[in-house]
């Protein structure tokens, strides 16, 4: 049989099990749209934004672990997908962005819409593609979900010009095999031993779990590891959700926005037990005085990552849920109740304190009196800013893959179309969408998105009408020289939401909040839900960039601020 | 006094692969001093020859070589190495 280039690269991406995939057309992708329309497998969802359909794309792959694609033209579709694709690489989330570029004798010339993509995507994506021929295609797109998903995960770009994706070739006999993931690599039994031998020496240990325990679905084995040998356990922001919040043993999130007693008790641990994490600058604070005085187990599958920051004593380079399973038998049962104290006596002395919880118009009231009254599979997805790190702080989560935020490259814009990518995945669940003001508007042109899918987003507007986390830190460390994170003008984004076709309320202007958010929640279908709040309230506690994480500051919110900012 | 290091490193035999290594050390504002690159017997293979001071961050970045798709093998040469004594000439006038 004859096919072009774009007829080829549709049947991979359908062989590859792709259904669903955001866009936009141009010039330069035409030829790859028009055999999209075609195709009986895969939907198309019309972003209206490439940043948008890179970050729809992203929700898709973050709530379900499996890539995900989304197509851009060449030129300024290209420059739009970078920061979507950018995010995907510091969060390694396995996401497939397709670009359409000028046919190949054009190449060079400074064609319309012509940019160097190959040189663009080089140092944001895990790896990336350019194909000179059609039959080039038979071996990229299936290479591409391989690497995509492999060890650790990643983004792929390829870039097709215009005359591969019209070049007819003959095709006989079978299509290539699909890409899956590479076997991971063998694990050295040695020093599983030797990690093993360390944990059960431990008499203060500590788990630190990050953004691959995720990737790995080693919660399972994590949760048996933190329960047999009865370790406080930490999770940095990407890795939220492997052990549900409320559980015992969780300290919740570490590093600049962390409750003093985390930070605390890490600072006092003997053994630090890190798996998939990477020692982050938020997570770790000044490195020299992180964990001072703890031996270190690392476990990763990213070679690079070992000793990378912090020297491990044990570093084990693995699939974490297979190093897990393998260590798991060699450990001892047990218990240190004189540490397990400590810790009480820590949380006790250093509490996180979140004021007006019960208060649904205040900053931490809005989180978590929108987690009580939310029922059945729940996604949270976040912008950039306070609002996020209160997220964080203040959410209950239960599993992994509920929890969408951008942690490596913490990009404002985020929030929206992530959700809209995770609701296409899970068309049952709730997906809410934490934002700031800020934020949103990075992204805005998505509402109409949401409402086009009738997308199950509910988006609560932590509205301040500032770059909030900027002003505090100008608050902070700047001697409160408030400067250019103030907008002069409001937006009613009640009615900016209405204007895109979604339903919106405004907390400030009902005389119930609580029973109206109660009621907007239940309602199926987007809504937006504003709630104007004042900037005076700080997320803290917080660390100093580049201080020590014991050197936290924590401002003692009052009552009458309070009400001051609220009115 | 700082000393040379010479990395050998395997590659895929493509457009873009030298563009893929050396951007890993422009990132890191650090100075690719001499630079060869040839095919190998087996053409779909090549072979890239850098030349860098000696710096603590090496093992880190030839392990993110290592990771590079079309990286294939990457080995350390303590000293100066031969190959770069061997063309120097072309670079003498
Ligand atoms: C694209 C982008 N530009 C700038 C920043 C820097 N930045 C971090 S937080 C922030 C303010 C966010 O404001 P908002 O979304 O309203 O959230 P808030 O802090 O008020 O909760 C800014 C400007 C960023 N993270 N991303």
């Amino acid at each position: 049989m004859k096919y072009t280039g774009a007829e080829i690269l549709i049947k991979l991406l359908e062989r590859q099990g792709i259904r669903q995939m955001a866009g936009i057309p141009g010039g330069a992708n035409l030829p790859m749209y028009d055999a999209l329309s075609r195709s009986d497998k895969i939907r198309h969802i019309l972003a209206r934004h490439e940043q948008g359909a890179g970050f729809i794309a992203q929700g898709q792959a973050r709530v379900t672990g499996k890539p995900a694609v989304f197509f851009a033209t060449s030129g300024p579709g290209v420059t739009n997908a970078v920061t979507a694709v950018a995010d995907a690489k510091l969060d390694s989330i396995p996401i497939i962005c397709v670009s359409g570029q000028v046919p190949q004798e054009m190449i060079g010339t400074d064609a319309f819409q012509e940019i160097d993509t190959y040189g663009l995507g080089v140092p944001i994506t895990k790896h990336n593609f350019f194909a000179r021929s059609a039959r080039e295609l038979l071996e990229i797109v299936p290479n591409a979900f391989r690497i995509a998903q492999s060890g650790r995960p990643g983004p792929v770009w390829i870039d097709i010009p215009k005359d591969v994706q019209n070049e007819l070739i003959h095709i006989e006999g079978d299509w290539p095999e699909i890409g899956l993931p590479e076997p991971p690599p063998a694990i050295d039994l040695n020093s599983i031993q030797e990690a093993a031998t360390m944990i059960n020496e431990a008499r203060r240990p500590v788990v630190y779990i990050g953004g691959g325990a995720i990737h790995s679905e080693a919660s399972d084995e994590i949760f048996e590891l933190i329960e047999k040998i009865e370790s406080p356990t930490v999770m940095t922001l990407m890795g939220l959700g492997t052990i549900r919040s409320d559980h015992p043993l969780s300290l919740g999130m570490l590093g600049m926005h962390a409750a003093r007693f985390t930070n605390h008790a890490l600072e006092e641990c003997d053994t630090l037990i890190a798996l998939g994490a990477r020692f982050d600058d938020r997570a770790t604070g000044k490195v020299a005085q992180f964990c001072p005085d703890a031996k270190i187990v690392h476990i990763d599958i990213d070679a690079s990552e070992l000793n990378k920051i912090k020297n491990a004593h044990v570093g084990i380079i693995a699939d974490l849920k297979q190093a897990l399973q393998e260590l798991l038998p060699n450990i001892e049962r047990g218990s240190n109740p004189d540490w397990l104290e400590r810790i009480q006596i820590l949380k006790r002395e250093y509490p996180l304190d979140m004021p007006f919880a019960d208060d649904p118009m205040s900053p931490y009231g809005s989180i978590i009196q929108t987690a009580r009254m939310l029922e059945g599979e729940t996604i949270i997805t976040t912008d950039v800013g306070q609002h996020q790190m209160r997220v964080a702080q203040a959410f209950p989560f239960e599993k992994p893959r509920q929890w969408l935020t951008s942690g490596g490259l913490g990009t404002m814009g985020f929030g929206l179309p992530s959700a809209i990518g995770a609701a296409l995945e899970k068309p049952g669940a709730t997906v809410i969408c934490f934002s700031g003001d800020g934020s949103l508007l990075m992204n805005i042109q998505e509402l109409v998105t949401a409402v086009e899918e009738n997308a199950n987003v509910k988006i609560i507007l932590s509205n301040n009408n500032s770059l909030g986390l900027v002003h505090q830190q100008q608050e902070l460390f700047y001697r409160k020289r408030i400067y250019a994170c103030k907008y002069e003008r409001q937006v009613d984004f009640s009615i900016i939401a209405r204007g895109f076709g979604m339903q919106a309320c405004d907390l400030g202007d009902c005389i119930d909040p609580m029973t109206t958010l109660a009621k907007v929640l239940a309602k199926p279908g987007p809504a937006l839900i504003n709630i104007p709040q004042g900037v005076e309230h700080h997320v803290f506690p917080m660390v100093p960039p580049g201080a020590a994480n014991r050197e936290m500051l924590c401002g003692e919110l009052k009552g009458s601020d309070y009400a001051e900012a609220t009115t | 006094m700082n000393t040379n290091t010479v990395l050998e490193i395997t590659v895929n035999n493509h457009p873009g692969v030298i563009m893929h290594v050396t951007s890993l050390f422009a990132r890191r504002v650090f100075n690719v001093d001499g630079i060869l690159c040839m095919p190998t017997l087996d053409v779909s293979r090549s072979r890239i020859w850098l030349r860098v001071k000696e710096d603590e961050r090496l093992e880190q970045m030839a392990r993110q070589l290592e990771k590079l798709e079309d990286v294939l093998m990457v080995r350390r040469h303590e000293a100066s190495h031969e190959v770069f004594e061997r063309i120097e000439e072309f670079f003498a006038a």
